[in-house]
């Protein structure tokens, strides 16, 4: 996993509520059995025409979208399906970072685990950056993990992440080498459950 | 005194092997289940880090998103190779050979024990009061109905279970949701959970495992409090539970996994103190009156955008916030509705009878008991797909297939099917279908298909007239 520490970057602004992991990647997608290669489909039902040319009208197309590392979403983004091809697209497509005033629970959990950082802010702070980036994509922000602040022209905010997640991110180390290390207390665990 | 617990509790509790200060909890897994579409990436990880998987013996897989689902032409399972592409069968071939190399027992194409996950585990008596069950499939929460503490995970996590057993978490909410009263003729367990997620939203239960209980919730059957449970995840909630009583154990007793003898004695002992304490304490609590409840129908793109099925379209015009109000404009447009109009009496192009949702034995009982001597429309496509090859034998032996044959509509072997629409069957681009599955997300049955959830009931109606239609008309 690449470390999160410190990202400044343009952000894509798709303000809708509740956009499912179907829309972040439709399932026909899933048939894959690799990590990689999903950028392509990332929001592919909003992204690609019928015809399977790219949507000129649909943000991730826009020329100043290009490049861009952050995504700015509506409420409850991620809901739906488990999929961890969710995150896989995003990061695929060159997604690092995505700014909500909620997310799913499972897609939180499964951006955490691919350097996919999920930033939650107060809904007056989520009206604010639409407006501002709405008005000018190539406006920047800056989310510093450490601190766990996000900064934009004219004000910051603090946002959550869970502090072994974070710790994780930070060093871009995965959870199951410490899971791994827990083998002892695991036996253990077992040896009492399953004693009868 | 002990404080008064509640289920989650008693099954978080007794599962956490250690919880170092500042780091989440780790988390015994007592039962994984796997299937073709989330596993591949995790047993390559396994692979590729030298690592086996620690206890082969409690994983169970069996293939069910990308399945074909036409019958075998000559009986032969791989005579059922209407699979969707050649991706498809990579996947479901991967599968069994992930499952032989690392010793783990599939539910595969050749098992007459097949069928979505959701379904097998349940049936076969894997899933039992007071577990821990994960699968990486969203809809695991269905397991929860069994007053086990059950739910989705991603692909990494599949990963961490294989490799360990256990899974880093951080400790849920509770939110008790209580089911007043009995409901009305033609309303059933999916018109309750419909109704649930109407109200409190799609991420109305984020953060919470819900509880189901009062009257209406005990009423139900094992097969209706899977229904409840399984969309437990609609509402966004980490998973859905009932606490476990006589009928749990009645559905139980004598399945091929449960415990049998004296084993089952001291097991039932068990499951019997695992209900919530009086007096315990959740963090939410959710009252539903569900005698006052209709049939109901979904009218957007997503599972929170339902109605009585007599009800009219809202208007976007009455949202006050602006991404609300541009998020169900939006949706509207897809499906194609404007604000007011009605329901009732709109054309629609496919019936879906299936899912983990409504596909077990009981729900196609339901929807044979409308179509029975009946015709369906002549300008609609009916498909009614079994969750299970023992539903599809249970089904059978009671002659329901031949009922649904003679209505019209096709009977097609076990899988997830136009749920997820990933194994062929799928809308055609603007279709309109009411689906008794789960989600009614843009494109989630095929691209640019538009999906009115409902129950088996409402579907079978609507298969009759072609159009969307009551239930209560023909009960």
């Amino acid at each position: 996993m690449e470390p999160f520490t410190r990202l400044t970057s343009r952000v894509v602004v798709l303000p809708v509520d509740n956009i499912d992991t179907d829309q972040i990647i439709p399932a026909r997608f899933l048939k894959t059995t690799d990590r990689t290669g999903l950028g392509a489909s990332l929001f592919a039902d909003w992204r690609y025409l019928p015809d399977g040319q790219p949507d000129p009208t649909f943000v991730l197309n826009y020329p100043q979208s290009q490049g861009a590392q952050v995504l700015l979403v509506g409420d409850n983004f991620g809901c739906g399906s488990s999929r961890e091809h969710a995150a896989w697209a995003l990061l695929g497509w060159g997604f690092r970072a995505v700014i909500s005033t909620s997310f799913a629970d499972i897609f939180r959990n499964n951006a955490l685990k691919n350097g996919l950082l999920p930033v939650a802010v107060p809904p007056e702070v989520h009206q604010e950056l639409v407006r501002l980036l709405g008005r000018d994509p190539f406006q920047t922000v800056t989310i510093d993990l450490e601190t766990q602040t996000l900064y934009w022209a004219g004000g910051e905010t603090h946002f959550p992440v869970d502090p072994f997640a974070k710790d994780c991110l930070l060093r871009g180390v995965d959870e199951l080498g410490y899971l791994l290390s827990l083998e002892r207390e695991i036996a253990a665990f077992e040896a009492k459950r399953f004693s009868g | 005194m002990m404080t008064p617990k509640t289920l989650f509790e008693k099954i978080w509790e007794s599962h956490v092997v250690v919880e170092p200060p500042q780091s989440p909890a780790v988390l015994y897994v007592d039962l994984h289940l796997i299937h073709e579409v989330t596993s591949p990436q995790a047993f390559s990880g396994l692979r590729q880090k030298g690592l086996r998987v620690r206890r082969p013996e409690r994983t169970y897989a069996t293939v069910d998103h990308g399945v074909p689902t036409l019958p075998p032409p000559d009986g032969r399972p791989e005579g059922r190779l209407a699979y969707a592409d050649e991706q498809s069968r990579k996947q479901i071939r991967q599968l069994e050979e992930n499952c032989r190399e690392f010793g783990i027992q599939l539910m595969g194409l050749d098992s007459p024990y097949q069928g979505i996950v959701h379904v097998v585990g349940p049936e076969l008596g894997l899933t039992q009061p007071g577990m821990t069950i994960v699968c990486g499939d969203s809809h695991t929460s269905t397991h929860g109905a069994f007053g086990a503490l059950a739910f989705g995970i991603g692909t990494s996590e599949v990963e961490h279970v294989l490799a360990t057993q256990c899974l880093l978490q951080r400790r849920p909410k509770t939110c008790l949701v209580y089911m007043d009263g009995l409901p009305g003729k033609g309303v059933t367990a999916k018109d309750m959970i419909l109704g649930l997620i109407a109200q409190i939203g799609t991420g109305g239960g984020t953060g919470h495992v819900l509880e189901y209980a009062g009257p209406a919730v005990r009423a139900l059957s094992m097969e209706e409090r899977m229904t409840l449970c399984n969309m437990s995840i609609e509402a966004g909630a980490r998973a859905g539970m009932v606490a476990p009583d006589e009928v749990t154990f009645e559905y139980l007793a004598g399945r091929p996994f449960a415990p049998q003898g004296e084993a089952w004695e001291k097991a039932v002992a068990h499951w019997r103190t695992l209900p919530s304490d009086e007096g315990a304490v959740y963090d939410k609590v959710v009252t539903l009156d569900v005698s006052r409840l209709e049939p109901m129908i979904t009218y957007g793109t997503n599972p929170g955008m339902g109605m009585p099925i007599g009800g009219r379209i809202p208007d976007p015009a009455e949202v006050k916030d602006a991404v609300q109000r541009s998020t169900l404009e939006k949706a509207l447009a897809y499906m194609g509705l404007r604000p007011g109009q009605p329901l009732l009496g709109h054309p629609v192009d496919v019936v879906f009878i299936g899912s983990c949702t409504n596909g077990r034995l009981s729900d196609l009982r339901q929807a044979a008991s409308l179509l029975k001597g009946r015709k369906v429309a002549s300008n609609i496509r009916v498909l009614v797909v079994p969750g299970s090859q023992q539903v599809k034998r249970a089904a059978e032996a009671e002659g329901l297939d031949r009922i649904f044959k003679e209505a019209g509509a096709e009977w097609r072997e076990p899988g997830c099917s136009m749920c997820i629409a990933m194994n062929g069957d799928a809308l055609e681009p603007g279709q309109y279908a009411v689906s008794t599955s789960n989600r009614n997300f843009e494109g989630r049955q095929g691209r640019g298909g538009r999906t009115f959830l409902a129950s088996p009931l409402t579907a079978a109606a609507t298969a009759i007239y072609g159009v969307i239609t009551d239930p209560r008309t023909l009960l």
